[in-house]
């Protein structure tokens, strides 16, 4: 066990090996079991990355994700060729320009002129973490003719730079799942705990309200929930709302999983230990008891998540949810829901990919936490 | 001087049934225990499980409330009823009684070092400094025979044996007069039975400790206890002086108990009872004394009237209608 642990020691420092792992804390241990289990160690490099993008949403975006552009609609994305002609690494793209087929009316784009990359370029202005002014950007073309532009994952139907947008919109879809998740979980803690805490009657009644609301079909109740925002709330209003309806519908589980917990720990030997050494009630709980499933609920948060923005993307995506001009995956998907923009621009699709790799990422990150949660078991 | 005196103690759970959670019937888990503890001395109580052994013990700790009866503790020169005291005055009382658990497993926090679980009493019980409560911890672990350099070690470093040890340094912290123990070795392996055994026994003399001790290893309850007291579904049977007991039983189901103890010599054959049926049911006991059904001596009388715990000689009570008539087998 030591040594699996440790991985590979040697003889002379097993002894001291052994007495690292005699004094190791619950999470030490935790994260020495987390750090054995490759994928889900992957997965969280994956989320850390993910939720460092939504942070600097901005900075990685290249034009306004709002710029309008009627006459670079629906361009192909751009090809980054990182060396040269000469063989040298200079990265560059190749820019294009649009005209109008006169038979066709059909946008055509003529891919023309090399242009080179630069780093930390300015570009449109924008406030980092809602503090610092700036317009530093990470990418940007070097010394732009006017028209020329940087298109990394080619445009929509309105000429908007998907790349841009799907930065943003990462933003925008990650925070909805954490501020919908830490609005569960509170709701979770307290009502779950409440409900293991005080038994009875109390407990009868949150535990048949969790009950029927699992028991509705989310989708005609996020409808309903969402057809009742006002017409006229602004982007900011909408987005804090749809956390609420989310969350709302989402602590069930949480607080199950709580309600578990509470009255499975309060029959533990070391809980009658402590009473009967004459701990409070709130010493027990917040000593003994709160640390021990303090790890199942990390583990349950991290699974709840990948609902939560599943829920955002699929209300959005129906319309339901966020309403342009707000950008998250729901809505740029919003845009690849016909066929006449799948058949001309399949690019837009790339949206479906983040959602898909997070949510693979954040369930083998959940299952490697639950597995580590619980280095005795 | 009695440390302890149960009186007619009954704990009652209800079964609810239905949406309305109405209270259906009541499962009878102990049903008017009587029986004293002298100080100094190791009562144990026995039984098979299910027979209310472990419920008798946690309602004298009060971690389960009696629905009745009586628990007469002495302390400081006075007697006081732990059975009606409300869970607020029963506060100094605590620290008298303490418990070793059965499964060193469960009974450490495995959050918490072994300083802060031996400490945790004497931090809750106003001893506030940090270095005074180190000695002190030190103290008790040296009492236990590990050593003190294990204080920073987490209870996933230790042996089922050593865990055991923590749990009875936590459990003397605070000078207790009375340790419930439950089962405290049947979850250790029998080579490191006999060192717990004989660490409590030791820890006994040293510290004039009373002990109830409960447990279902006659053999553990041959080496350890003065008095045995055998319940059988929520009733005392028989409590007499350990010899007594074992060389001559005078309550069939303590006959049949007795019978089962594995005797380590191969050419003698086996003479066990096998008692006939199922236990009891504790929430629809039979009439009469509970043990009838499975009685091979039972009469007519059994069946209706219900025997009541009689001493039959000095110290030795038995609730059995026979009683004067059986000649009952024990173990040499």
């Amino acid at each position: 066990m030591i040594a699996r642990l440790f991985g590979r020691t040697s003889r002379a420092d097993s002894a001291s090996a052994e007495e690292r792992f005699a004094v190791a804390s619950q999470l030490q241990l935790t994260w020495w079991r987390f750090r054995r289990h490759k994928l889900a160690l992957a997965s969280g490099v994956i989320v850390i990355l993910f939720y460092l993008v939504a942070a600097f949403a901005d900075f990685l975006a290249v034009n306004d994700p709002q710029d309008t552009d009627s006459r670079r609609s629906f361009a192909p994305p751009q090809v980054i060729s990182l060396f040269d002609d000469d063989g040298s690494f200079r990265p560059y793209v190749t820019v294009i320009r649009a005209r109008r087929d006169p038979r066709t009316f059909r946008m055509v784009f003529d891919q023309s002129s090399k242009v080179y990359l630069t780093m930390f370029t300015p570009g449109y202005n924008y406030t980092l973490f809602g503090l610092f002014e700036t317009n530093i950007h990470l990418l940007g073309l070097k010394d732009p003719q006017p028209g020329d532009g940087l298109y990394l994952l080619g445009t929509d139907r309105l000429g908007r730079d998907l790349w841009s947008r799907m930065m943003v919109a990462t933003r925008v879809s990650l925070t909805i799942g954490l501020a919908g998740v830490i609005i569960s979980l509170f709701l979770g803690i307290l009502l779950g705990g409440i409900s293991a805490i005080y038994g009875g009657v109390v407990d009868m009644a949150i535990q048949r309200t969790i009950e029927i609301i699992r028991s509705m079909p989310t989708i005609p109740l996020w409808m309903g929930l969402a057809a009742a925002l006002p017409s006229d709330w602004s982007v900011m209003q909408i987005y804090f709302a749809i956390t609420v309806i989310i969350a709302l519908l989402a602590w069930t589980d949480l607080a199950r999983v709580v309600r578990g917990k509470f009255l499975s720990l309060r029959e533990e030997d070391f809980v009658t230990a402590a009473e009967l050494a004459g701990a409070g009630q709130l010493r027990i709980i917040f000593r003994h008891m709160l640390p021990s499933f303090l790890s199942h609920i990390i583990a349950a948060t991290s699974l709840a998540l990948p609902a939560m923005i599943i829920s955002e993307t699929s209300l959005s995506f129906l319309g339901l949810g966020l309403r342009p001009p707000a950008i998250s995956w729901g809505i740029l998907l919003q845009d690849a829901q016909n066929i006449e923009a799948l058949a001309l621009a399949p690019w837009l699709l790339m949206a479906a990919v983040p959602v898909i790799v997070i949510i693979l990422a954040f369930n083998f990150l959940g299952d490697g936490l639950r597995d580590a949660a619980d280095p005795y078991g | 001087m009695n440390v302890l005196e149960v009186v007619n103690l009954r704990k009652y759970f209800p079964i609810r049934k239905g949406l309305l959670r109405r209270i259906a019937g009541q499962v009878r888990a102990v049903d008017g225990v009587s029986f004293h503890i002298k100080k100094g001395e190791t009562l144990a109580l026995v039984g098979e499980s299910g027979c209310g052994k472990t419920t008798v013990s946690r309602c004298i700790l009060r971690a389960l409330p009696p629905s009745e009866g009586e628990i007469r503790f002495a302390v400081d020169g006075k007697v006081v009823d732990l059975a009606k005291l409300p869970k607020r005055a029963l506060r100094p009382y605590r620290r008298h009684i303490q418990m070793v658990f059965q499964d060193p497993f469960s009974s450490l926090n495995p959050r918490m070092v072994i300083a802060d679980i031996i400490g945790e009493p004497l931090l809750i019980n106003g001893m506030r400094s940090g270095e005074e409560r180190r000695k002190r911890v030190k103290e008790l672990l040296d009492m236990v025979q590990l050593p003190a350099a294990y204080m920073n070690r987490f209870p996933h470093a230790f042996s089922g044996g050593q865990r055991q040890r923590v749990g009875i340094a936590r459990a003397l912290a605070l000078h207790p007069s009375l340790i419930v123990a439950d089962e405290p070795v049947s979850a250790l392996d029998v080579s490191v039975q006999a060192q717990i055994l004989n660490l409590l026994l030791d820890l006994q003399d040293r510290l004039g400790l009373t002990y109830l001790f409960v447990a279902h290893d006659l053999s553990v309850v041959k080496h350890v206890s003065d008095r045995v007291a055998v319940m059988y579904v929520g009733r005392m049977v028989e409590i007499a002086g350990t010899a007594d007991i074992f060389a001559r039983p005078r309550h069939p189901y303590t006959e049949a108990l007795l019978s089962a103890v594995p005797k380590p010599d191969p050419r003698l054959k086996s003479e066990r009872i096998i008692l006939e049926r199922d236990v009891a049911d504790p929430a629809n006991p039979p009439p009469g004394c509970h043990f009838h059904p499975r009685c091979r001596y039972a009469v007519e009388r059994c069946k209706v009237d219900t025997p009541a715990l009689q001493e039959v000689e000095p110290n030795r009570w038995v609730s059995c209608h026979r009683a004067h008539e059986l000649m009952l087998r024990g173990v040499q």
